[in-house]
């Protein structure tokens, strides 16, 4: 029992390490095609609509939200029920630097991550001493925290309180002849491509093996000469500037902030999204993300397809279906979307 | 002096109702080191079964007596239906399949009974008596309720066999298994005794809080956070875990609204004192981590 | 074929009659339409809480599916078809965006009817603007919703919660002017929206007759706490704003304390058998509230023809709800609203007409309103509703009393 509580994330086998290498061959021509999607789009006169263009953003905005989220639960075992919190003060500073300081959106990426960097590694700090489901219930607080912070009275006049701040529209320039919702994807993906390229990069480093030994065996780790308590503190700073980043992403595509905005189910679907696409997965933080996005938002839709399909006594609500769908997912794949198919194509390559 | 017992009691009350809840959560987690965090809503789930039975006539007791039983072989049913499969499922797996307990517990609860309020009325007598003005009857009887019920739980799991064979089971599978204790039918009796004192506490809640699908929404993180500073593996650490939170947060606002009265300056108060009871829960936790009345686990490397 | 004869006759009958009226020579009125509008379909977009905190709130959204259902059913508007489309957005300002640009930009809805919440529509309030759709008779109390200069597409619906406040706070000033006043508030938008209506109304010189204020969030289980806060101010009047799940707590708890204040409660919990039933009917005697429509348990509307009408309704479309429930009230009467203003913009369905329309009723009785109450809207007021009247709970019922009380907010 010790043992168990002691890493609560325990993670099954991560997946990528396949001898298979996604790097050149899959990976780098999608984000070609994915780069090129809006000009192709332009040149086919509006082959994809804006709508599309916002959804495909979100997916990436999550993605790099959820991959914050893997980082500190997949590959360095601490949990966190609260990622929702650095999301909503990532957005936060994002919109208080643009509001009232009308600096352009693109500097304040910077400052926001770097604002989440220092709250995620002070929260890391007290939080080294909790483990398992005190840490669980450490950022479940914080995540109801924060937005109760957002309302504090004497914070009113940089926050605006309940009323949210509303910004401004960005433009993208205009010698790329892109309409708003495709530059901010263009931006959007790029700032992706960056994250997760660094992502890969720590993972694949000597400070990247230290945060996966401390998950695997925390007292191995500390004996083995590992500054666990350190590098733990620095992985719930990264952690929390990645997600931080994804807020003010979302901020600046929305264009509005408010505490209404990060309620405390948005930490859940964070969690949600990187345990099914796959916790200790970049790929599966891509999966996890696009998760949070189609599948939360779209059981409405899937609820009133059934609905017509069949006559039920009763109405059918959109959350009985994401309960069935997580339960299903969690049936055949236990270690998440990346896993299953890696195991998947690993089965396919053994023969 | 008056307000402050007012507050002492009302914290009392409230605390009753997540000690309740807490009391549910430790019955799983000791015998499968999990967090239900689908506690709250099979019991508010469990609390409109109750309602149904009170509107159909049969009054309040029997209602909670059926329903608590329904609870019972629902919660079993659940372990052995959707968890067992999953024994070996890494543990976050098992948080995420809670989730999806939780959205289709609360989902269905809409689904049958609408979102629209409901009422359920106290079982206990309106009366008015010396002191009524500072606790209520239905708060007096919670707290007697909250109080009872881990008494019988107490026997339950010292005198009784299969109590016995419970405990053994939870802390000790293999030599439990060896002296024939079918360890798989205890997890799945804890998750039926958990999922039944849910439907006690709902049915003690709703007469206070008014029954809608949103009733446990607020409270299971109240649960959660008493459970664990009483200490997780103990359920009666887990109860005055429950009540220490309950006046923690009314007093946070108290003192809050003292300072605002004196000082004229606003520092605190009840938009922050769920943030503040938490920090403090937490802090605790920090220095004590397996919680006031829990026992300290040695690690085995 | 059939169909289709019988449906021009009756495009036919109704174009003559409005020319008509507006005593132009009867020649056929040309048939104008924007995106969501057809011969046979009128498009209509809508968000609604159907999961999460705020899902009670779902039920207008049922509530306005089943209007038009019955609309439908009896031949739609002018012989089109309602097609309704209402997306869960959890109450959730970032997802209202996502499905309010869904309804816009994918489904291409005519206009949007009802989208639900201040936060919400506030994260909407520019974009409906910028794209021209008309942003409609919006499911919210804030005031903001009737700037027709600076949004001239949006426009709200209800009394507005800022004048309602103000009217409590003139009725406390020329009734009980030394009061001491507590007041209790949801922390959000829409309890800052009442307070500071409430404020207003006091003027500066009064402020300081607020001795104790109180809040809450929508997550806490009760609010025993706060009502004991509030009691030991001393306070001799109560301004109660809280949603109808605490609205029963504060009034039972007030009972239980004996404190016996002069309390206000505000209009978003006036259904008495969501609220005053549950608190008790002897706790609630007195209380003063500012009311809009009829609660259709009220025995003294029972006879009235569009209570029968509406209890008809909800008998045939929503058999499984609760009628008494005042959402299904607050949608039925909103819903007729945009069924007026879409049939007084016969064949021309463009946008702007829609909006032309919406701000040109004169005296419109909308289904369940309280008697004298009628909706007046013109291009410079976007204040559909302004009066109210203060009613009383008095045995098992709202005595009404004073005269209608029209706001000067616009």
């Amino acid at each position: 029992m010790a043992e168990q509580t002691a890493s609560p994330a325990v993670v099954a086998a991560p997946a990528a390490r396949s001898s298979f290498n996604f790097a050149p061959l899959v990976v780098w021509p999608l984000v070609a095609v994915a780069v090129a999607l809006p000009f192709i789009s332009n040149a086919g006169g509006g082959l994809i609509s804006n709508f599309s263009f916002l959804q495909l953003s979100l997916v990436i905005v999550y993605s790099i939200a959820v991959l914050g989220l893997n980082l500190l639960t997949g590959f360095n075992g601490q949990i966190s029920l609260g990622h929702g919190a650095f999301f909503a003060v990532g957005a936060y500073v994002a919109a208080i630097l643009i509001k009232h300081f009308d600096i352009p959106y693109w500097s304040v990426l910077p400052v926001a991550a770097l604002a989440c960097f220092v709250v995620g590694y002070l929260f890391g700090l007290p939080a080294l001493r909790l483990e398992g489901h005190y840490l669980a219930l450490a950022t479940f607080a914080l995540a109801i925290a924060v937005p109760q912070f957002l309302k504090y009275r004497h914070f009113e006049a940089w926050t605006f309180g309940v009323q949210g701040i509303t910004l401004r529209r960005v433009r993208g320039p205009e010698w790329t002849g892109l309409n708003t919702d495709q530059w901010l994807y263009l931006v959007v993906l790029l700032i992706a491509v960056l994250m997760f390229w660094l992502a890969r990069n720590l993972i694949n480093s000597r400070a990247g093996r230290a945060m996966m030994a401390i998950r695997d065996h925390h007292m191995a780790a500390d004996t083995m000469g590992i500054d666990t308590a350190r590098t733990k503190a620095i992985t719930f700073g990264i952690s929390a500037l990645y997600t931080g980043l994804a807020g003010a992403l979302h901020a600046i595509i929305f264009k509005f902030v408010s505490p209404d905005s990060f309620p405390f189910p948005l930490s859940i679907s964070f969690l949600v999204g990187g345990v099914v696409g796959g916790i200790a997965s970049l790929p599966g933080a891509v999966i996890g993300g696009a998760f949070v996005q189609v599948i939360e938002k779209y059981a409405d839709a899937l609820t009133k397809t059934i609905s017509q399909m069949v006559h039920l006594p009763i109405e059918l609500q959109p959350w009985t279906i994401y309960g069935i769908v997580l339960i299903i997912l969690i049936y055949v794949m236990p270690s998440g979307i990346a896993g299953g198919i890696a195991s998947l194509w690993a089965r396919l390559r053994g023969r | 002096m008056e307000q402050f017992l007012q507050q002492m009691a009302a914290g009392l009350a409230n605390g009753a109702i997540y000690a309740c809840v807490a009391l549910a959560l430790v019955m799983i987690f000791v015998s499968t080191d999990h967090i239900n965090f689908a506690q709250g809503e099979m019991a508010m789930f469990s609390t409109y079964v109750a309602w149904t039975l009170i509107q159909a006539g049969t009054g309040f007791w029997l209602a909670l007596l059926l329903s608590v039983a329904a609870s019972f072989i629902v919660g079993v049913l659940i372990e052995r239906a959707i968890l067992r499969p999953l024994h070996n499922a890494p543990v976050l797996s098992i948080v995420v399949v809670f989730i999806g307990l939780l959205a289709i517990f609360h989902s269905m609860a809409g689904s049958i009974w609408t979102h629209t309020l409901k009422t359920v009325a106290s079982p206990f007598p309106a009366v008015k008596f010396p002191g009524s003005s500072i606790i209520g009857p239905h708060q007096i009887g919670m707290i007697a309720v909250t109080v009872a019920l881990l008494f019988v739980l107490f026997a339950f799991f010292r005198f009784t066999p299969l109590g016995l064979a419970m405990r053994a089971a939870a802390q000790n599978p293999a030599s439990a298994r060896l002296v024939g204790v079918s360890v798989d039918w205890m997890l799945a009796l804890g998750w039926g005794l958990a999922a039944a004192i849910g439907a006690v506490a709902g049915a003690m809640v709703a007469p206070a809080v008014n029954l809608d699908p949103n009733m446990m929404a607020g409270i299971l993180l109240y649960a959660f956070a008493g459970a664990l500073v009483g200490g997780i593996s103990s359920p009666g650490g887990a109860v005055a875990g429950g009540f220490i939170v309950g006046l923690l947060e009314n007093f946070v606002a108290f003192i809050g609204d003292r300072i605002e009265t004196w000082t004229g300056y606003y520092i605190i108060g009840n938009g922050e004192k769920l943030t503040v009871a938490l920090i403090i829960v937490i802090t605790v936790l920090t220095l004590k981590p397996s919680g006031l009345f829990g026992r300290v686990d040695v690690k085995r490397v | 074929m059939t169909k289709t004869t019988r449906r021009s006759v009756i495009i036919g009958g109704s174009t003559l009659a409005a020319g008509q009226v507006i005593g132009m020579p009867a020649i056929a009125q040309a048939k104008k339409y924007d995106v969501g509008a057809t011969d046979t379909e009128i498009k209509i977009g809508n968000t609604n809480p159907y999961s999460g905190n705020a899902s009670s709130y779902g039920n207008i959204g049922r509530t306005l599916d089943a209007v038009f259902k019955m609309v439908n059913d009896q031949g739609g508007i002018g012989g089109r078809k309602i097609n309704f489309v209402t997306y869960d957005d959890g109450y959730s300002p970032p997802k209202t965006v996502e499905m309010v640009r869904k309804l816009v930009e994918v489904d291409k809805v005519l206009l949007l009817f009802q989208t639900l919440g201040t936060p919400p529509n506030t994260a909407i309030h520019k974009y409906m603007n910028d794209e021209k759709v008309p942003h409609l008779f919006v499911a919210t109390g804030a005031s903001k919703w009737g700037q027709p200069k600076k949004f001239p597409w949006t426009m709200g619906w209800q009394p507005d919660y800022a004048t309602e406040g103000a009217i409590y706070a003139k009725h406390i000033l020329a009734t009980k002017p030394g009061a001491k006043i507590a007041v209790l508030m949801q922390n959000d938008d829409y309890g800052r929206d009442y307070y500071n209506g409430f404020l207003a109304g006091l003027t500066k010189a009064n402020e300081k007759m607020i001795v104790s204020r109180a809040t809450y969030e929508v997550t806490d289980p009760t609010v025993d706490s706060q009502m004991i806060q509030l009691k030991n101010s001393g306070a001799d009047v109560f301004f109660n704003i809280t949603i109808p799940k605490f609205a029963t707590q504060a009034i039972k708890k007030a009972h239980e304390l004996g404190w016996k204040p002069v309390h206000y409660l505000n209009n978003v919990s006036s259904s008495f058998s969501t609220t005053m039933r549950p608190a008790g009917i002897e706790a609630c005697q007195g209380i003063i509230l500012a009311l809009y429509r009829k609660d259709v348990a009220d025995a003294q509307f029972a006879d009235a023809a569009d209570v029968k009408a509406f209890r008809a309704f909800m008998a045939k479309y929503m058999t499984a709800s609760d009628y008494k429930d005042d959402l299904h009230n607050y949608g039925y009467s909103v819903a007729h609203t945009l069924i007026e203003v879409l049939k007084k913009c016969g064949n021309e369905l463009t946008r702007e007409n829609v909006m032309r329309q919406a701000a040109n009723l004169k005296g419109f009785e909308a289904p369940l309103l309280l008697p004298g109450i009628k909706i007046n809207t013109s291009p410079t007021d976007f204040y559909p509703i302004q009066a109210v009247r203060l009613a009383r709970v008095k045995g098992e019922g709202f005595e009404l009393f004073g005269d209608v009380l029209a706001s000067e907010s616009t």
